[in-house]
């Protein structure tokens, strides 16, 4: 059956709010608007304001009472609208969720999930388009998600729910529209990397937003003869090194492709980590490809010249290969 | 809802006994705290609660069981009063294995899950959200529990402070937000940090009812809280409570102290709590000095007691440092 990749999220938020009464979906316009991006649309009518509840403009508020609802025994989905403004909340996911567990010497667990859109591509400018997943995969105590797919947006806020400790979903802007297969065992866990496409001559390592780009760019060198992998991070904290490693250890050439700026990005730590555990099985320096340092342009022109496309994705591989 | 002085003891004796066996637990246990500070037993940031034991006692002693408590990070006395065991206390503020939180926390963060203690939170403002989460946990599960909340004054100033109470008002959430104002964030008098320094005046921009009382007067803070509490658990939405009062200490073991007069400090240690609730029941001839000395010398055996417990207690392997950061599978 193929769906869209925002049915699939709603999908499955219908699917935890069935089977679990303790489950509840709280942010901004989540209820009678139906959402930001439309994903809770229809909810309201069928599970009412209490569980479909709209909350004021108070991301500080209300991802910390979505903290203390876990810990008062109910499974909260907390939808802070953009990554953008989770900013406003930063201090409740990283002093509180994120340490509550480790600080009370294991009497907290924080069953917490956080979904927000991220991303950039729709010409919103600087304010709108930040991608700072790295800034929470930096922090333990959290697991990071970031479904690039139609299954993974079916299948992994269950997991994400059934986890005891606070998990955060990152769900890119550009992907809402997005529609894919949805096959009929669309389970999946929530700790594994997954190749998206095989290939032998180079790993091209990516996640969410940029993932579609990486598999058009590879549909393209694929046209001209040159074979290269796709790895689907899908779990930004913690990351699936082997999965990385045992790609890299086929193809001997690494390109990480990601939304955000390289500066202390996690395209950087992924690099790091092949660099320390499989610098002697790359046949080339390991390379990123991201977001060029300026704050998100709104004219079109600059703002797809920011960020990773395809062809500037096959241009990279090209030149990593010599060919 | 203002409150006047109580003189007597609705209660009677046993219960004026509790309170000051409580505050004289909070004074000698912090007392021990503050000299093994400069012997380098205890580290980190230590803030004493000397000179507000009233509040955490008379507020405590007003709630049940069942209700939940968020506490700052000048929360020794709020632990203790509400049933964390000196000794566990105690090994947190060493460091050791047998503390409450198994020295993960530290003076700043004492938690307890079995008494509904959800610490221990240093960020000011930071434990309000939690509150209000707790409360709607329980309004969605039907339960009649109250989650109040201790804060001071500095918290006013933050987002999260009117985030909460905005929240919690627009849903009509059992929460009671006890304020303890001692008149200072850290350095900074209230008068130098507020534009409105009448605290009860912001809950009434949320519609949200509020009382104050005097916080150096246990017999009042333990009132206001029992009417307070009374009308949170009855669903009639969330109540904000002032506590006046004051540190008579400096805000943690490094201040200097350069922010306020000296002789600020000595008038209000007239008030003190300590001095002030003992004397008047000996002059009303509920409890003679003896008996009030008794109380003493129990407390500073539980602290001798405890001292003891903390130096012999183990430390957390150093293998176990990963511990906790995740909950193990198979827990709930």
């Amino acid at each position: 059956m193929k769906i869209s990749y925002r049915e699939a999220i709603r999908q499955a938020l219908r699917e935890a709010l069935l089977g679990d009464a303790r489950v509840f979906l709280m942010g901004e316009d989540v209820g009678r608007y139906g959402g930001t991006y439309a994903v809770s649309k229809g909810l309201l009518a069928e599970f009412g304001p209490e569980r479909i509840r709209d909350t004021p403009l108070s991301e500080l508020g209300f991802v910390g009472a979505g903290i203390g609802a876990a810990l008062g025994g109910m499974r909260p989905i907390v939808e802070v609208m953009t990554v953008n403004f989770s900013l406003l909340a930063l201090d409740q996911i990283v002093n509180s969720a994120s340490l509550l567990r480790h600080m009370s010497g294991g009497q907290f667990s924080v069953p917490l999930v956080v979904r927000m859109a991220t991303g950039a591509g729709r010409q919103l400018a600087a304010q709108h388009s930040h991608s700072l997943e790295n800034w929470y995969a930096h922090i333990p105590g959290i697991r990071v998600l970031a479904p690039a797919t139609v299954t993974d947006a079916r299948g992994m806020l269950a997991p994400a729910l059934a986890d005891p400790d606070p998990v955060i979903i990152f769900e890119h802007a550009q992907l809402y529209n997005l529609e894919g297969e949805l096959p009929d065992d669309w389970r999946c866990d929530i700790s594994h990397a997954a190749v998206r496409r095989v290939g032998t001559q180079l790993s091209l390592i990516t996640w969410g937003g940029s993932l579609p780009k990486a598999l058009q760019a590879a549909a393209e060198l694929a046209a001209a003869g040159i074979e290269v992998e796709v790895i689907d991070l899908r779990v930004l904290r913690p990351l699936d090194a082997e999965t990385v490693y045992a790609s890299v250890r086929k193809t001997h050439r690494a390109l990480v492709v990601d939304e955000g700026w390289k500066s202390g990005s996690l395209a950087a730590e992924v690099v790091a980590r092949i660099a320390e555990d499989c610098l002697y099985e790359l046949d080339a320096p390991p390379r990123r490809l991201c977001t060029a340092e300026v704050p998100i342009p709104y004219a079109r022109h600059l703002e797809e010249a920011a960020l990773p496309q395809a062809d500037r994705i096959v241009a990279a591989v090209r030149e990593m290969l010599d060919v | 809802m203002e409150n006047k002085a109580h003189d007597t003891a609705p209660g009677g004796r046993d219960f004026a006994r509790r309170l000051i066996a409580d505050m004289l637990r909070i004074r000698r246990m912090e007392e021990k705290c503050a000299e093994l500070y400069g012997a380098g037993k205890i580290r980190g940031f230590l803030h004493l609660y000397i000179g507000e034991e009233a509040c955490a006692v008379g507020a405590l002693h007003a709630l049940k069981e069942e209700d939940n408590i968020v506490a700052t990070y000048r929360e020794h006395g709020h632990a203790l009063v509400r049933g964390v065991p000196m000794a566990s206390i105690m090994a947190e503020m060493y460091g050791k294995a047998s503390g409450c939180c198994r020295g993960r926390g530290g003076s700043m963060h004492l938690f307890d899950a079995a008494r509904r203690f959800y610490g221990g939170n240093a960020i000011v403002g930071g434990g309000l959200p939690l509150a209000v989460g707790l409360a709607l946990a329980d309004k969605m599960q039907g339960r009649s529990r109250v989650s109040a909340c201790f804060f001071g004054d500095g918290a006013v100033a933050e987002g999260a402070f009117h985030e909460a109470m905005n929240l919690a008002a627009l849903w009509q959430l059992p929460v009671l937000f006890l304020c303890e104002n001692n008149f200072y964030g850290m350095g900074t008098a209230l008068a130098r940090a507020e534009a409105q320094t009448d605290l009860t005046a912001k809950a009434a921009s949320y519609r949200m009812a509020a009382a104050k009382a005097d916080g150096m007067d246990v017999l009042a803070v333990h009132a206001a809280t029992e009417r307070a509490a009374a009308r949170v658990r009855a669903g009639k939405g969330p109540l904000f409570l002032e506590l006046q009062t004051y540190r008579f200490r400096a805000h943690s073991m490094f201040d200097p102290e350069l922010y306020r007069d000296q002789a600020e400090v000595e008038e209000w240690k007239e008030r003190d709590p300590l001095h002030v609730f003992p004397a008047r029941l000996q002059a009303q001839g509920v409890l003679d000095e003896d008996e009030i000395a008794a109380l003493d010398a129990v407390a500073e055996a539980e602290v001798a007691a405890a001292v003891e417990f903390a130096e012999a207690a183990p430390w957390e392997p150093v293998a176990d440092l990963f511990k906790d950061v995740h909950t193990p599978e198979g827990e709930p």
